[in-house]
């Protein structure tokens, strides 16, 4: 069997008295497409942020790769390999497109060790940009972008640090049908190149569609994982989202 | 271009501008100019950390005063080594000390630098309006310090009286003037070199998204350190020749609010996201100051500046070369 990528023992986390993450357990092994669900406030963000370093958990530890991670910043574990989207887009908004996928490739492959010249710099660039089909917008301003592209730019520039883990949280919202589509491919196109990903989502044909195992966060605790036609079928899951 | 190309026409414009000054064979020229470059390099030195960075500090008076306070320090060191050092290193100090002025700047610099690092790993984990109160709770810090610390004078303030003239430049002030433009360059070709670096790639980011820059491998508090240190340094060597030009230093005149308050005005009138825009707010401002200290007060200068960043704020509020760049964009638009 071969090593996970990603191993959360006990994790933990409060803010103040309310208990956002207790005692998660979760392994995701190399190459995976997992699926992680869960009614608003039951804690999928929350993992998210100490997964990847922006929030610090107080219980538990996240192994990452066959290291512990716990104490790295974001940008350290970010460099080792862990990338994420935001739930709602983030980007550089004083640069181009194109400077926006600049950054990680500056910063994260960069800071590996293979310095990019200022051509190889542009021709990435310009291949991850054509990978999202945002090729054409690579001199504008994101602002001009619309919510589907703005959503392409904020997943290519996570796969610009060439991650071996990408998390996509909520990369769907607001979306039509065919753009929630147009994102799924575009996901199982990357996973399809060897990345490994945790996709967070409440449009559930999406989940469906993407992911080959699926796990159940509700109020901070995970009721439910294993092969996503269980899940969903899972008399916890279903009672957690339709009420007992 | 090329740095040294930068630096070598920021020199020869320099010398056009000093031997300008020289024909007019007018002192008070040089005084005022000195004023305007200082004002340049505490832009300058602000916009790194505020304008880059986006973290506004309103202690540009503090960093100001350590360097001015720096050179008083070495200054009366210099003036009575014996009173400083035990008899057994009295002779190599009293061989070393009076400091050139040069070097007092540079010990200034890594002085403030270090304050600043300081500062940085204290307050650069507040954001927006906290991190700006704390960085203003340093200059009064600061302060206190220095009026309860009689060997640089206290509150009754030090005298730094230097020599009458300086061989090859003749009356001190000038010798002063040129120093400050060699500031300047230093200042400018810091600024224009971050700004063309993956430095200043990195310091955009943590302007826009500070979040979203960690997401990308930007190591945020490194480069905000980075920042503070050379913010802070600058200021520091900006404020290291000030006793030297105004003779009698006291508290009051070195926390003045008017550097905290001038070193935010100009960059945002200028413009915060080049380079550039701290040159021009600082050679407008700077200037209008000037006049208006001649023409009508001193105690004008505030409101001047007061007025202006009203309008640029409802006007302009991306600053001068904001204002060109749209308009710039709108022209190239068919």
């Amino acid at each position: 069997m071969t090593a996970p990528i990603l191993k959360i023992e006990r994790l933990g986390k409060r803010f103040g008295g309310f208990v956002a993450l207790d005692s998660v357990d979760l392994v995701v092994a190399p190459g995976e497409r997992l699926g992680l669900i869960g009614p608003n406030g039951s804690g999928k963000s929350t993992l998210v942020n100490c997964i990847c370093g922006t929030l610090r958990n107080e219980d538990g530890t996240v192994t990452f790769d066959g290291a512990q991670v716990d104490g790295l910043t974001a940008h350290e574990r970010t460099r080792l390999g862990l990338a994420r989207s935001f739930q709602l887009p983030r980007p550089f908004a004083s640069m181009t497109v194109a400077e926006n996928i600049h950054v990680p490739l500056i910063y994260t492959v960069g800071a590996r060790g293979h310095h990019l010249s200022a051509a190889e710099l542009d021709t990435r660039c310009m291949e991850l940009l054509a990978l999202v089909a945002l090729d054409g917008k690579a001199r504008h301003n994101p602002r001009d972008l619309t919510q589907v592209e703005m959503r392409k730019l904020e997943l290519a520039r996570a796969v610009a640090a060439e991650p071996k883990l990408l998390i996509a949280d909520e990369a769907m919202a607001g979306l039509s049908h065919s753009e929630v589509e147009d994102i799924v491919k575009l996901l199982i196109r990357l996973n399809e190149r060897g990345i490994t990903i945790i996709m967070i989502e409440h449009i559930m044909r999406a989940v469906m569609a993407f992911s080959q195992r699926l796990a159940v966060l509700v109020s901070g605790r995970k009721i439910a994982d294993g092969a996503p036609d269980d899940v969903i079928r899972d008399k916890d899951v279903v009672g957690a989202y339709l009420g007992q | 271009m090329r740095a040294p190309l930068f630096i070598l026409i920021q020199l020869v414009i320099a010398t056009a501008i000093y031997l300008g000054l020289r024909f007019f064979g007018n002192d008070y020229l040089f005084f005022a100019g000195y004023t305007v470059l200082q004002f340049i390099v505490l832009a300058t030195a602000w916009n790194i950390l505020g304008g880059y960075c986006g973290y506004v500090n309103f202690g540009s008076a503090g960093f100001f005063a350590i360097g001015a306070y720096t050179s008083v320090f070495l200054f009366t060191v210099g003036q009575s080594p014996e009173a400083v050092f035990p008899a057994s290193i009295l002779p190599a100090m009293q061989a070393i000390f009076p400091l050139p002025v040069p070097l007092i700047i540079a010990i200034a610099g890594v002085m403030s630098g270090l304050v600043g690092l300081g500062t940085g790993y204290l307050t650069l984990r507040l954001r927006g309006v906290f991190f700006a109160i704390a960085t203003l709770a340093l200059a009064i810090v600061l302060q206190t310090l220095v009026v309860n610390w009689s060997f640089v004078g206290g509150s009754r303030g030090a005298y730094v009286i230097p020599a009458n003239t300086v061989p090859v430049f003749g009356p001190y002030i000038q010798y002063l003037f040129v120093l400050m433009l060699l500031l300047t360059i230093i200042a400018l070709t810091c600024a224009r070199m971050i700004e063309r670096s993956s430095l200043g790639v990195g310091f955009a980011t943590i302007r826009d998204d500070e979040l979203a820059a960690e997401a990308c491998g930007v190591p945020t508090l490194k480069l905000k350190l980075i920042a503070t240190v050379l913010s802070g340094a600058l200021m520091g060597m900006a404020g290291a020749p000030f006793p030297f030009y105004i003779g009698y230093t006291e508290p009051g005149s070195v926390f003045d609010l008017g550097y905290a308050v001038n070193s935010i005005a100009m960059p945002m009138i200028g413009g915060t996201t080049s380079w550039v825009g701290p040159l021009i707010g600082a050679v407008l401002l700077g200037t209008l100051q000037q006049v208006a200290t001649v023409t009508i007060s001193s105690a004008v200068n505030l409101l001047l500046v007061g007025l202006l960043l009203i309008g640029f704020v409802i006007v302009a509020p991306n600053g001068i070369v904001g204002l060109w760049q749209s308009w710039f964009r709108k022209g190239a638009k068919p």
